[in-house]
């Protein structure tokens, strides 16, 4: 126990210690935190603004203006003929010219028109965002020119629009599970799991790898047992995974107040920003969303979550890194050579990253319930669900499962460790790892 | 009172078999050597010694109790394949290896103190082990082998890729522990470092002991009845004709032994020949013709 302890101590504090760690640690929440504010901005500010000059031959600008959308200015041209304009719009200051052709069948056929093709005239290419964008705002200048045509009173018309929304109200549960709140908690929790199984998993298995071609291994098993180096490790670098989520959870959000204090206004334009493509979304539903969010943020039993979570999340790390570490003993000196043995514990960690994003959309369906109880995919599947609420039953038997198989990997990586960190030089079947299993010490 | 007794020990791979029922005895405080053509065993013998493997059959006695876990605490082993934690720091790495030996912090840090005064290596302690050379290096990984002062120090190939003064270095220091009554037990291809060193030697092939005991008895058995002789003057023609495998030059000549004749009986013949004589002496065989000539026997066999 002693000497496991040691090993421990060794292989969390000499990776602690690195300026590598000490770096990534630090600066991976500045860069992320940069990385939205940076993104804030270029959904901002990297349109420019088209201006466009608009002939209109119908003159429904005597019936409404064509008001400036957010990205386009537009400016009617009464004077001068199209085709003079066609080669002196550039040198007027627009970068084209919209053209609205007569009607030449009259008003009722233009009041009865669903469809209309415009032209808008251009030496460059106007982008398909500005097209969007110019034929959105069309479409509300022709629909308040057809309501002022036919005689109403453009503020009754839109007294008929109503904003709806949806909530689910869960009837089994007093707290309801919002399906908003389930999918925030489950997508950031299971991909966390996947980062965590993926990151220190491969960090477990380099490692070993290391002391094998490094030959420390032949010292090292002459003085502790393989399975004590082999637990040494995946527990020592665990700690560092724990130590590392500690340290974000805490910079993460100090760093985004931080942001928000520094450019404020701007960030949260930039983050209202974000979600749109058109101005069909118009603020109040943004605003409709955000609280929305926030509401259910609020809503989350966080105590219970995150014990949840810490369960799967041992148990993720503990069954994968014995299996890396598995693998990483198994592999030679040539990595290459030995693609092949990670594919199989690969697969299943990107298999369920998959099933998680599906489940995450379908909670309740029959595959959600069979991937979150198969211990190779609960860890990432039934955390996507925890904020779905899966009954209880499911929760206590996936916890089960995922630790009866843990003990089962670990017991089978070690069998594989030990034989495996003294083989130098030979090629790795399948075949040999299966021997490998029952030869005795 | 031996140190390690191997009774009968038995290891398979899978179909290979690595070590055939073997039974050997180290005895305590002698420089021990082990040869053997490669893969005849050697490693997966001294495997079985440090306790990293088990024997599938047949025991193993370390002090005269079964080897059990604690006892590889009481044994250094340097493998022929160095190894170090390249980017640990060579003090924090050698008391991290010496605690796994079972050492208290601060019994291991006084230790170590030691070895490095004693090889002038202080300023090394707080330099990372890829920072020092290839020698530097050796010297730190034999450190780390004697640090927790153990009773049966294995070395496998101890003086691969060292230099001349390197090597008469750890020559010394390991003639010192023997001094100190520490069991030796040596792994070699280099012949001459068993003349030199070996109290006694196995020689092991296809997983089997197929020579031991003291080198200077093992010479005996060995020997061919050859002898060398050095004289001045003029010796009658044919002197040797009742010898074979003669080889004569001016002033030598070396022979052997025909059957019924003795070296005292050729030695009355030559003072009575009349040369003077300068030298006579029996050449016993190398450690190196030995180990040729077995080793080629036992695969024909």
């Amino acid at each position: 126990m002693h000497k496991l302890w040691l090993i421990i101590q060794r292989e969390y504090l000499t990776r602690v210690q690195k300026r590598s760690f000490i770096l990534t640690t630090l600066l991976s929440p500045v860069a992320f935190v940069f990385f939205i504010v940076a993104v804030g901005f270029i959904m901002s500010a990297g349109r420019e603004k088209l201006r466009l000059l608009v002939v209109d031959d119908n003159r429904f600008y005597l019936h409404k203006n064509l008001a400036d959308a957010e990205y386009i200015d537009f400016e009617l041209d009464t004077v001068s003929a199209l085709e003079t304009l066609k080669s002196s719009y550039r040198e007027k200051g627009f970068d084209g010219v919209l053209y609205l052709p007569k009607f030449q069948a009259g008003t009722d056929f233009f009041l009865r028109q669903a469809t209309i093709d415009y032209q808008c005239l251009s030496d460059k290419s106007l982008g398909q965002a500005s097209l969007d964008d110019l034929e959105t705002r069309l479409a509300e200048y022709l629909r308040d020119v057809k309501i002022s045509l036919s005689g109403y009173d453009k503020s009754i018309v839109d007294k008929f629009s109503t904003r709806v929304s949806v909530r689910e109200q869960n009837l089994r549960k007093a707290d309801s599970a919002s399906s908003i709140e389930g999918m925030l908690l489950g997508g950031v929790m299971g991909t966390l799991i996947y980062l965590v199984i993926f990151i220190y998993g491969s960090m477990v298995m380099r490692s070993v790898m290391e002391e094998k071609n490094n030959r420390i291994m032949e010292v090292m098993v002459s003085s502790v047992r393989p399975f004590q180096l082999m637990m040494g490790k995946i527990i020592g670098v665990g700690a560092v995974g724990l130590t590392q989520f500690l340290i974000w959870a805490i910079l993460l959000p100090v760093l985004y107040f931080l942001a928000l204090l520094l450019v404020g206004g701007q960030l949260m334009e930039a983050q209202q920003n974000m979600p749109t493509t058109g101005p069909e979304v118009d603020p109040a539903t943004v605003e409709a969303m955000v609280s929305d969010v926030s509401e259910a943020l609020g809503r989350i039993n966080y105590p219970l979550r995150i014990v949840q979570f810490i369960l799967f999340f041992l148990g993720g790390y503990v069954l994968y890194a014995s299996l890396f570490a598995a693998l990483g003993a198994a592999m030679g000196d040539d990595q290459n050579d030995s693609q092949a043995l990670t594919l199989p514990v690969t697969l299943p960690v990107l298999l369920s990253f998959y099933i998680g994003i599906s489940v995450l959309s379908n909670p309740n369906s029959s595959m959600a319930l069979w991937a979150s109880l198969f211990p190779l995919f609960s860890p990432i599947v039934m955390t996507a669900r925890l904020g779905f609420d899966p009954p209880w039953w499911q929760l206590v038997l996936s916890v089960v499962l995922l630790y009866a198989s843990c003990v089962f990997f670990v017991w089978f990586s070690g069998r594989i460790y030990r034989v495996g960190v003294l083989m130098y030089g030979k090629k790795v079947t399948f075949k040999e790892l299966w021997k490998w299993l029952w030869y005795r010490d | 009172m031996d140190i390690i007794e191997i009774q009968n020990v038995l290891k398979t791979y899978g179909s290979q078999v690595a070590v055939n029922r073997l039974c050997l005895k180290i005895p305590k405080g002698k420089i021990f050597g082990l040869l053997g053509p490669n893969g005849a065993g050697k490693t997966s013998l001294i495997r079985m010694i440090t306790a990293i493997t088990r024997p599938d059959e047949g025991r193993i006695l370390f002090d005269g109790q079964p080897l059990n876990s604690a006892h590889p605490e009481r044994i250094g082993y340097m493998p022929e394949e160095r190894g170090l934690y390249k980017k640990m720091k060579v003090g924090e790495m050698l008391l991290y290896l010496a605690q796994l030996k079972g050492m208290k912090k601060e019994a291991a840090q006084k230790s170590l103190d030691e070895w490095f005064a004693k090889f002038d290596i202080t300023g090394w302690k707080d330099k990372k082990v890829e920072e020092l050379s290839k020698g530097q290096q050796q010297k730190v990984q034999f450190i780390s082998t004697v640090l927790h002062g153990p009773d049966l120090l294995i070395l496998d190939e101890p003086f691969s890729g060292l230099d001349p003064v390197n090597s008469n270095l750890l020559k010394e220091e390991i003639l010192q522990l023997h001094r100190q009554g520490v069991t030796i037990l040596f792994s070699t291809h280099r012949m001459e470092q068993v003349e030199e060193m070996c109290d006694e030697i196995v020689l092991i092939n296809k997983g089997t002991n197929i020579l031991d005991g003291p080198v200077k008895n093992i010479k005996q058995r060995f020997k061919e009845n050859i002898f060398e002789v050095e004289y001045e003057g003029e010796l009658p023609s044919g002197f040797f004709d009742r010898c074979l495998d003669v080889r004569a030059s001016e002033g030598r000549a070396v022979f052997r032994l025909s059957e019924g004749q003795t070296s005292n009986g050729v030695v009355r013949a030559l003072l009575d020949s009349g040369v003077r004589l300068v030298g006579f002496r029996e050449i016993l065989p190398s450690m190196n013709d030995i180990f040729i000539r077995l080793v080629a026997e036992d695969s024909h066999a």
